[in-house]
């Protein structure tokens, strides 16, 4: 029952900010609601007994990656940031929000049509040991996972090369 | 324990949240926000669909591991080239872009 009571005041702090984060005209006020939204996904995680996925959501996305957008913004959008509006045609939002109506209504109804074999109730509410995450990240076994470990941190490099290649000043 | 359904209309609101802000929005690092939003909608998902119709197995819990992973360095790559675009063509809206040789 507590369970639900979060789960319900989790959903409507990420429904609520992902809302006004697409609805704000300001680029800036977008970021800061995207930040409420990341926060209320680490707090699903936590509610579902991630306990390491929680912290690793808070670390990478609301510690690293809404700073990268704080930055970019204060580069790129000056005229946004004084609040210049947006301009939005009428007739586009009218038809992404019909779109988007359409395609929500399809896929819950698909969602909810099907009958899921519901095993949650088999394992206690306790979270996840660090040691058999840790087992499992770096084991070369059936699986385990050190294949697309080793490959992330060599995509991670590659990122930081091609970012710097990409936003370097030309010299010439 | 939330029933798995919950989830499922929490995350397909989020996702489409995210795909009505990326068709009506015209700024690029708006369009790059309702991006993020679709994709962890997506790894609520993969942590629900885990957690309670798969328990004691970790495929879920370790695809939405990598999926933050790569979603942080698809977001510093596409950063890096806003803000190249906004050094040629002085703006930040994507109807600026109109040939790719600037």
């Amino acid at each position: 029952m507590a369970n639900l009571v979060v789960f319900c005041i989790l959903a409507v702090v990420i429904l609520g900010s992902a809302l006004m984060c697409v609805m704000t005209k300001r680029i800036m006020r977008a970021a800061t609601f995207m930040l409420f939204v990341l926060f209320g996904v680490a707090g699903l995680y936590f509610l579902l007994d991630y306990t390491y996925l929680g912290a690793a959501q808070i670390a990478v996305y609301a510690g690293g990656v809404t700073m990268i957008y704080v930055f970019a913004i204060q580069l790129v959008s000056k005229r946004t940031l004084q609040g210049l509006i947006e301009r939005v045609s009428c007739s586009r939002m009218l038809w992404g929000a019909l779109l988007t109506l359409v395609s929500v209504v399809t896929v819950i109804a698909v969602f909810l049509k099907n009958k899921f074999i519901f095993a949650g109730g088999l394992l206690p509410d306790a979270e996840v040991p660090m040691k058999q995450i840790g087992h499992a990240l770096v084991g070369s076994e059936k699986y385990q996972y050190v294949l697309p470990f080793e490959f992330i941190s060599v995509f991670l490099l590659a990122c930081i090369i091609g970012g710097l290649v990409v936003s370097r000043k030309k010299e010439d | 324990m939330v029933p798995v359904e919950c989830y499922f209309v929490l995350s397909a609101l989020l996702f489409f949240i995210g795909v009505f802000g990326f068709i009506t929005r015209r700024n690029l690092i708006a369009m790059l926000i309702s991006i993020e939003l679709v994709l962890n909608a997506v790894d609520i998902n993969f942590a629900a669909f885990n957690r309670l119709l798969f328990p004691g197995e970790f495929e879920g819990f370790f695809m939405t591991l990598f999926s933050i992973g790569v979603s942080a360095a698809e977001s510093a790559v596409a950063i890096a080239i806003i803000i190249n675009v906004y050094r040629n063509f002085k703006s930040d809206s994507v109807e600026s872009i109109t040939n790719m040789k600037g």
